[in-house]
């Protein structure tokens, strides 16, 4: 079976304005998002209380924060997740009361409500741990990108590297724009996911860089952009059945593998087709537009002998 | 052109043997078991404890289906739960309290499997339940605690010397003292100085007086901070003992931080309540004159305490005034131990002094033979006299009897406090996660459905689009997983949930190299190339994209597990191996599978693919 099979190159550099265009918009549109409306950082960053319960029968979530409420925790945030009987309930770290006993005081308080309820998981994070892991995390995204682009400074060429960084970068900005724009909770395996669409993302752009290198090595033509039309559709099969298999693995985890990693796959699944979009549309114009040419990867013959003295 | 040499095959065979062998005790899964350790660690686990074990089951007719001793302890497996928790009843009581005796599970995999060290994977604490709690040091507070024991030493050193102050006090990390003239201050300062070299001294005139200040100097700084944490984690670990958890970890975190995990605890409230315990114990001197006065004692009583004096209650509600001067704290107690007192044969705690706690209190008891001296033990900021016995005696040696408990099961419990010790520092819970234990059992579940059912589907789709190479892909794919959990295994690394997410994406992300290799091919094919010659060359000509890519997600990776914390690393470790296992499988495995099926055939017309 073959569903990508492509005879003639697909003309995507012609596109290659428009589509960095809607990317630029993209990227603004994010950073604007994050500057006004910024991330809804979760306990792990900000500090405080999480606990997740669960009812025997299907719980009414506004009474439950009345009920809360009414017992001097006005600030907490009550919602449900996955099924009915099901409930998160966030705390914001309270200036004094640095104590990891907030989450017994509140299971006592729910209990007054219904007995039945039963504590599922606490996670408390003290407002000094939650900024070194901001912190840590912000280290991670600045450290992989430093070393990817050196890895493909090193092993193709340094505009491919300011590309592949470019598409990367894009994508977690967009990730982190759509993550901004629902105010969804932003939690350490979130981070985990991001750094994992980077990689993700370098992965897929290096597949086409790979096969752009090679045509630049074998084939006589000299236009840049019919060179990179030709790797690019080379690649497109493997390119969408690969973001194919692995969208498979995340969408199982995100409809089957409970609250912990939901946010986690969430992200992994918009991050994947962004990252396969940024790959074949993104990346390699800018690569082009920085100047590359055949000259770049064939080696002047004379320079080689002429090492040995 | 597709053959590989004999020795291939057999790496490849003696890798998948291996992993094979790995991978097998994880498909055994639990039997319930007991674990007894010994409380203290200078305690002997030998035999004769294993015996002892043997014959408590043995009396009660409780079937093991094996004990064995290990260097930490004994190990009893049980057929089921019931006869299990009956076990543990029957050996506690049997053994006393010096023990711990707590429930745990022990891989039911077969002892040829253990012998060759091919364990299983360790389950995290969100798989399995458990408590998970980051604390932190205040160390400002350790060092106040120093300048507090160097304030009692100097005023009995000067007094020695006989030289005169006027004024000695506290202030934070400062002791400072007072003189009259010149002379007394700079005997003083030659007198610290040779006494306590870890005291860096400054002078200072204020008005008529004369002034000095004492505070540790940096490398005694670091020293204090570097032994208050050492203090805290054994007072954690013989505290983590009183909870009875089978694989406590217990584990220092940079220079002020203590992580404490306790897989199974189900009473988390029970577990923070012991390890936020801040009890410290003090020995003051009983302020006997004034308690004398009944005057002054009525002042107290409403709340107007003598100068130099605090008024605290015995249990039985009697007010006792004691001075404000420590002589002793909770840090010179070596061990302590419940017993009788040989003459009266009242209850009693036998306490050892360390040879700085000794010495003071041998001075102390001399001087003040007749007198009391009250036991005050300090928890949450209420401050209790647990005992004010009268000094018969001096006291030299460093061992010491307390008398006046109640009952035996006091002086167990004084004892216990004693023996578990104080913290040198306080500490505060920084970071929680509670995971109760059927949120963890689900969660193995959902986790391992997740990725079963994505494995499943990705399966049937190559084998669909690329039908026998697909097939190739899956069994690569599989001998992957398998690696992965092998070497997981090996490493008795500790399966998380993020873990599990990172084999789900690493399978998502390794088919890629198959993807590569048989598009590859297909164009190979296309470009008019002979099956045999498409087949080497999409595997030779894909390499070089399977490496670059790869190390790029490994440079994320590797970065991952160097920053990330807690879940993260979970994640980044099976993510890593998961780079390095794919490459192996899904091009040599997938190589000799198609070698296999098709070099030998030598007039090849197509591949299925």
């Amino acid at each position: 079976m073959e569903l990508f099979h492509v005879k003639k190159d697909i003309p995507f550099m012609r596109y290659a304005r428009s589509t960095i265009f809607v990317s630029i918009f993209f990227i603004i549109a994010s950073i604007a998002l994050l500057a006004t409306k910024g991330l809804n950082l979760g306990v792990d960053f900000t500090g405080g209380t999480m606990m997740e319960m669960g009812y025997p029968a299907a719980a009414d979530v506004p009474a439950i924060r009345n009920h809360l409420a009414s017992n001097g925790y006005a600030d907490a945030q009550v919602q449900n997740f996955g099924s009915s009987t099901d409930v998160l309930v966030r705390l914001p770290v309270k200036a004094g009361a640095t104590s990891a006993q907030l989450s017994e005081k509140v299971l006592a308080v729910l209990q007054q409500q219904q007995p039945k309820v039963e504590l599922r998981r606490v996670e408390f994070v003290g407002p000094q741990v939650g900024n070194e892991l901001f912190e840590d995390g912000a280290l991670a995204l600045v450290v992989v990108s430093i070393g990817i682009v050196l890895y493909l400074a090193l092993r193709f060429e340094w505009r491919f590297a300011l590309g592949a960084i470019f598409a990367t970068a894009h994508d977690v900005f967009i990730v982190l724009g759509v993550w901004s724009l629902f105010q969804w909770d932003f939690s350490l395996t979130v981070l985990a996911a991001v750094l994992a669409i980077l990689g993700y993302s370098v992965n897929d752009t290096v597949v086409v860089f790979d096969r752009i290198r090679e045509n630049f090595k074998k084939t006589r033509m000299t236009d840049v952009a019919a060179i990179m039309d030709n790797a690019k559709t080379a690649t497109l099969s493997r390119t969408i059945i690969t973001s194919g298999t692995t969208q498979i693995m995340v969408l199982a985890m995100l409809l089957l593998g409970g609250e912990v990693l939901y946010g986690f796959a969430l992200a992994l699944t918009i991050g994947i087709v962004i990252g396969t979009y940024s790959s074949v549309l993104v990346a390699s114009p800018i690569v082009m537009w920085l100047g590359v040419s055949r000259e770049d990867f064939i080696k002047p013959p004379k320079e080689e002998s002429g090492a040995v003295v | 052109m597709n053959r590989y040499p004999l020795w291939k095959y057999i790496v490849i065979g003696a890798a998948l043997i291996i992993a094979f062998v790995y991978t097998l005790p994880n498909f055994f899964g639990d039997v319930p078991a007991v674990q007894v350790m010994p409380i203290r660690t200078t305690e002997k686990v030998d035999t004769a404890l294993l015996n002892r074990v043997e014959s408590a089951l043995r009396t009660a007719g409780l079937n093991s289906t094996g004990v064995a001793l290990d260097p930490r302890g004994v190990k009893a497996r049980f057929a089921d739960t019931d006869t299990q928790i009956k076990a543990r009843d029957v050996i506690q009581t049997s053994l006393g309290s010096g023990y711990t005796v707590a429930l745990n599970l022990l891989p039911a995999s077969p002892d040829w499997l253990s012998a060759l060290g091919a364990l299983p994977m360790n389950l995290g604490l969100d798989l399995r339940g458990g408590v998970h709690f980051l604390m932190q040091v205040d160390m400002p507070k350790a060092l106040e605690k120093a300048a507090e024991r160097y304030q009692g030493d100097i005023r009995t050193l000067l007094r020695e010397k006989k030289v005169r102050y006027t004024a000695i006090g506290r202030e934070g990390e400062l002791v400072n003292l007072r003189f009259r003239d010149a002379e007394q201050r700079d005997a003083a300062r030659k007198a610290i100085e040779d006494a306590y070299p870890d005291l860096q001294i400054a002078e200072a005139q204020i008005g008529e007086e004369y002034a000095l200040s004492a505070t540790l100097n940096k490398m005694a700084q670091v020293k204090t901070q570097e032994f208050a944490l050492k203090q805290n984690l054994t007072t954690l670990r013989n505290r983590v003992n009183e909870l009875g958890v089978a694989e406590p970890l217990i584990q220092q975190q940079g220079v002020d931080r203590v992580v404490v995990q306790l897989p199974g605890v189900q009473d988390t409230a029970k577990a923070k309540e012991i390890l936020g315990r801040t009890a410290t114990l003090e020995i003051r001197m009983v302020d006997e004159e004034r308690m004398q006065d009944p005057v002054a004692m009525q002042a107290a009583a409403a709340g107007q305490t003598p100068f130099g004096a605090e008024m605290y209650y015995e249990r039985n509600g009697m007010p006792v005034l004691v001075r404000k001067t420590v002589v002793l704290t909770g840090e010179y107690i070596t061990d302590a131990q419940p017993g009788f007192d040989s003459q009266t044969n009242q209850s009693a705690v036998h306490i050892n002094l360390d040879g700085r706690g000794a010495r003071i209190f041998k001075n102390v008891t001399r001087e003040n033979v007749g007198k009391r001296m009250a036991i005050l033990l300090i928890e949450k900021g209420k401050i209790e006299v647990v005992t004010a016995p009268v000094i018969r005696e001096e006291i030299g040696g460093g061992r010491v009897q307390i008398t006046g408990m109640d009952s035996t099961q006091e002086s167990n419990d004084v004892a216990l406090l004693l023996r578990a010790g104080a913290l040198a520092a306080p500490m505060e819970i920084v970071e929680e996660r509670t995971v109760g234990p059927s949120l963890g059992a689900d969660n193995i579940e959902r986790g391992l459905n997740s990725t079963l059912i994505g494995f499943a589907a990705v399966a049937l789709f190559m084998v669909v689009y690329y039908q026998l190479f697909g097939v190739v892909a899956v069994v690569a794919l599989s001998v992957n997983l398998f690696l992965l959990v092998a070497l997981l295994s090996m490493m008795q690394a500790t399966l998380t949930l993020p873990g599990i997410a990172g084999i789900a994406l690493t399978l998502g992300m390794a088919i890629d190299a198959n993807v590569i290799i048989a598009e590859r091919i297909r164009e190979e094919l296309r470009n008019g190339m002979s099956p045999q010659a498409a087949l080497s060359a999409g595997y030779d000509r894909a390499w070089d994209t399977i490496l670059d890519s790869n190390i790029t997600t490994l440079i994320a990776g590797i970065a991952l597990f160097w920053l990330g914390s807690g879940p993260v690393r979970g994640f980044a470790v099976t993510l890593c191996l998961g780079i390095l296992t794919s490459m192996f499988s899904a091009v040599i495995v997938s190589r000799a599978v198609v070698n296999l099926t098709y070099g030998r055939a030598k007039r090849l017309t197509k591949v299925s693919i």
